[in-house]
């Protein structure tokens, strides 16, 4: 009987997770349950109570906690990680900001989960979403493989030096977290190697050098030129995740960008999306390509920073995009976030499609393939007509 | 018996919660992988709760899957436990050549006859039985994964035996596993098509 590759493992995207964290082996780990994001901190605390790693493994009361003693550990110079989903995410606000305005590296994987009410535990993106403007960056993976791969690149992201900001893993509660995937694993040894050491800029722990940390600074500090400094690391990030997604690529046969664009050149009119849908998008995109329709698609992974200028550069071309949103904005009429995003970015661009919107599988409403045929062969009108008739539009209602 | 397993094989399993579906399912998924093949098992999350009818499902391809939304369509359907039938059509939205496997006593003809389903092949094993004869309790989830191995002709009953022993061999004790082998080496045998 052959098993394919020793490295080849059929494993859930919480395990993949969890995988990758026990090959990183933080330093610290707070760990705080919530579904569907339960199985990552399960999971690793049982590579704790197997002695399969070195972390300190800090079990606290709520998610509040888990995100304070993340910044705790982080200000004392370790290599700090936890994960949530959902209502976990909104408990940690405001220190989703205390991290980031700090400039703590650290790594949280975030299991999609909508927010209530009504209340619902399935996949959307509305928890990530919301948490758009606190200063983290945020990665999305379309499955179990993109999860391991960007929760180890998220560390290389985090910790470089020009960065200095927390990272958020992003994977689609229950359709990825829950489902059984083929992926391959690295060695130990090839992770170890890859994340390195952290070296942390300053530490509390540091005797020699001591540090204050989360100091008050009111109207004649320089509150201001921090927040000026978070946005200018944001803009460094760029180029960082493209570098380390390279080097990931050079290392594993997976490069990574800041999106993965697929049949743009010669397309008319593309769709751009997030997650896991990304996947189901490119099966039908294919179909409809190998029928001569000229569609294309962009799977984007950095949604924070927002790619702007890579994205501009690659749709300008087009007729028509239709941007697929998994959360909305509640904005009366703007569209969802990945939409009002683009949309603006592509304000000055003299060449630049016509946009539509679909929001789709909030609370965990499916995205058949059948949908996006739908969404598609609206575009494809739009992009021969050359008029929006419907510009925010939901996919695959009830009512 | 064999059926194409070129291409994409969408499963669909009909169990109630707590007879092990979801376990076959993931089992099943692993076990492609001996066969180097790509894969998929997904429950359907809703109240948890024993007893209650559950569905769970996997996609088998040899090449790589990247459709990550529910299957309405699928070619071989699963029944766990029969009961369910008496609530839930098992062959809603099933191809026309799709294939039905039913844990029943009865044979293939009897059982179509009073579930009145037209078209498709259906199989039947009493797997029912064969988990009460070899474990001691109705856990008819592996007997029927074994019907699927032998009726789709995915894996050999040498090889899936094998897999048991490695994969099984670490989670529960050497009788439970013991116990599940006869009861697939069983229901492997006696599935019938008509």
């Amino acid at each position: 009987m052959v098993i394919a590759k020793s490295n080849t493992l059929a494993l859930q995207g919480t395990e993949a997770v969890a995988l990758a964290m026990k090959q990183i082996n933080p330093d610290m780990v707070a760990a705080y349950p919530i579904t569907p994001q339960t199985e990552i901190v399960q999971g690793f605390s049982q590579f704790v109570a197997d002695g399969e790693v070195d972390t300190h493994l800090v079990n606290v009361e709520s998610e509040h906690s888990a995100m304070s003693a993340c910044i705790g550990g982080a200000s004392a110079g370790g290599r700090v990680m936890t994960a949530t989903s959902s209502q976990g995410l909104a408990l940690m606000w405001e220190l989703l900001y205390i991290a980031s305005g700090l400039r703590l590296p650290m790594v949280m994987p975030n299991v999609n989960r909508t927010l209530s009410a009504p209340i619902n535990i399935h996949c959307d993106h509305s928890d990530s979403m919301g948490a758009r403007d606190a200063g983290w960056i945020h990665l999305f993976s379309e499955n179990a493989q993109e999860a391991y791969d960007n929760t180890l690149q998220a560390v290389r992201i985090s910790e470089h030096p020009q960065v200095r900001l927390p990272v958020m893993v992003l994977l689609d509660g229950f359709i990825i977290s829950h489902s059984l995937d083929r992926m391959e694993s690295l060695e130990d040894s090839t992770v170890k190697e890859f994340v390195d050491v952290f070296k942390p800029e300053f530490s509390l722990l540091d005797a020699k050098t001591p540090t204050c940390i989360g100091a008050f600074d009111g109207l004649y500090g320089y509150f201001f030129e921090f927040k000026r400094q978070q946005e200018e690391a944001m803009r460094n990030a760029f180029q960082v995740v493209k570098d380390v997604g390279k080097e990931y690529g050079e290392l594993t046969g997976r490069p990574y960008g800041v999106f993965e664009a697929f049949g743009l050149e010669d397309a008319e009119f593309a769709i751009i999306v997030l997650g896991s849908a990304a996947g189901t998008v490119r099966h039908e995109v294919e179909c409809m390509r190998s029928r001569g329709i000229p569609i294309g698609m962009i799977k984007l992974r950095l949604f924070r920073p927002f790619p702007a200028n890579e994205l501009i550069e690659a749709v300008s071309h087009l007729k028509a995009v239709a941007v697929f949103d998994r959360s909305d904005t509640f904005a009366g009429g703007m569209g969802g976030p990945v939409f009002t995003d683009l949309r603006s970015a592509l304000y000055e661009s003299e060449k630049k499609p016509l946009m539509v919107n679909y929001i789709y599988g909030l609370g965990g409403r499916d995205l058949p393939v059948e949908l996006i045929n739908k969404a598609a062969t609206e575009l494809e009108q739009v992009a021969q007509s050359g008029q929006v008739k419907e510009k925010i539009n939901y996919l695959g209602l009830k009512e | 018996m064999a059926v194409d397993i070129q291409g994409l094989t969408e499963i669909r399993w009909h169990a109630r919660g707590g007879q092990g579906a979801v376990t076959a399912a993931k089992t099943l998924a692993e076990m492609s992988l001996v066969r180097d093949m790509f894969f998929q098992a997904f429950p359907e999350y809703g109240p948890e709760r024993m007893g209650a009818p559950i569905r769970c499902f996997n996609r088998l391809s040899t090449n790589k899957i990247s459709t990550y939304c529910g299957i309405t369509n699928p070619q071989i359907v699963v029944v766990v436990d029969p009961t369910v039938m008496e609530t839930v059509d098992v062959a809603e939205g099933m191809k026309e050549d799709g294939i039905l496997i039913i844990n029943t006593h009865y044979d293939p003809a009897t059982i179509r006859k009073k579930t009145g389903v037209e078209g498709k092949k259906i199989y039947t094993v009493d797997a029912t039985h064969i988990s009460l004869d070899a474990l001691g309790r109705f856990m008819p989830n592996i007997p029927m994964l074994g019907a699927l191995l032998s009726v789709t002709g995915l894996l050999s009953k040498e090889d899936a035996i094998e897999f048991l022993k490695s994969s099984f061999g670490k989670k529960f004790p050497q009788k439970v596993v013991d116990n599940n082998i006869v009861a697939l080496d069983r229901a492997y045998e006696e599935v019938k098509g008509e």
